[in-house]
């Protein structure tokens, strides 16, 4: 199954889907397909003036252009979720995560869209450590193993 | 053709990045390998970098993370060397979740042995008819 992260740049998160036989969806490759599709128009990212105008199905046109083009990347990764794994209040919120309101907005669209899902607070400690990758082995293990890649 | 970039993030005690650079080069599989402070980036095609990876996890399955990233080695968008320094963006995560790699791999250990944690009990937040009860107590011992 399709699994969405958050923080959807973590390495932990998208190593553990990975690692129990599931599909992280992450924002990486959302930035890959752009920055290796021919012919840049405006680079790093390749945000083009279409990206936002896709952003509008999630947020009106007087939101700021930085939320409208950060939901142009993660539509693709919310469209495609079966499942998400969401890891409380992120110490991080750099680079494409680093818009508190489109992390507030894809939060809420997450738990609006009813799929199975599991909340977790970053590990401090090797106990917490335990629990926090006991919880995601036994929530992917719940779902149905990821389809063979074609 | 399908080309993806993955970052191989080591923390392990036994394997260091100069052997799994080795390993891969062994391969003789048609993929640009980096070798960097925090692991390895190899970028090549899909099916070729998964399996390549696939094995290099099995060096140290507890020390040995990877990831997804968007774009290939030496970019010059993304890279310090063109861009005057700094820290590269995405470096912040990856440092925040790199202090905590020894816990998820001593976790993944206990997994592995069939430990199973015990679950911390989380604090709740008052509840409001539990709060009017203490209320209607406190007005009445008055």
């Amino acid at each position: 199954m399709k699994v969405f992260i958050y923080p959807t740049n973590s390495l932990i998160l998208s190593d553990l889907v990975e690692r129990f036989g599931h599909e992280p969806l992450a924002i990486m490759s959302e930035i890959g397909k752009r920055v290796r599709s021919q012919g840049l128009d405006s680079p790093p990212l390749n945000i083009t003036p279409e990206e936002p105008k896709l952003g509008l199905k999630y947020a009106a046109v007087e939101v700021p252009s930085g939320v409208r083009g950060r939901m142009a990347l993660f539509d693709p990764l919310l469209s495609k979720a079966d499942a998400a794994i969401i890891v409380r209040d992120p110490v991080t919120s750099f680079g494409c995560m680093g818009c508190a309101r489109t992390n507030e907005l894809v939060n809420f669209l997450i738990r609006a869209k009813k799929i199975p899902l599991l909340e977790l607070d970053y590990p401090s400690t090797e106990e917490d450590a335990k629990e926090f990758v006991y919880k995601i082995s036994e929530f992917l293990k719940s779902l149905k193993p990821a389809e063979e890649k074609k | 053709m399908d080309t993806i970039t993955k970052m191989v993030v080591i923390n392990s005690q036994k394997v260091l990045p100069s052997d799994v650079v080795i390993k891969l080069y062994e391969s003789n599989a048609d993929v640009m390998i980096k070798e960097t402070c925090f692991g390895i980036i190899v970028s090549g095609e899909r099916t070729i970098v998964d399996s390549l990876l696939g094995s290099i996890r099995k060096m140290d399955p507890y020390g040995i993370f990877i990831k997804e990233r968007g774009l290939a080695p030496g970019e010059p968008y993304r890279c310090r060397a063109t861009r005057r320094g700094g820290a590269r963006p995405g470096f912040h995560t990856l440092e925040t979740e790199d202090k905590i790699l020894p816990y998820i791999a001593s976790a993944l250990k206990a997994l592995d042995k069939g430990e199973v944690p015990q679950q911390k009990k989380r604090k709740t937040k008052l509840d409001v008819e539990k709060l009017k009860e203490i209320i209607k107590e406190a007005e009445a011992s008055q």
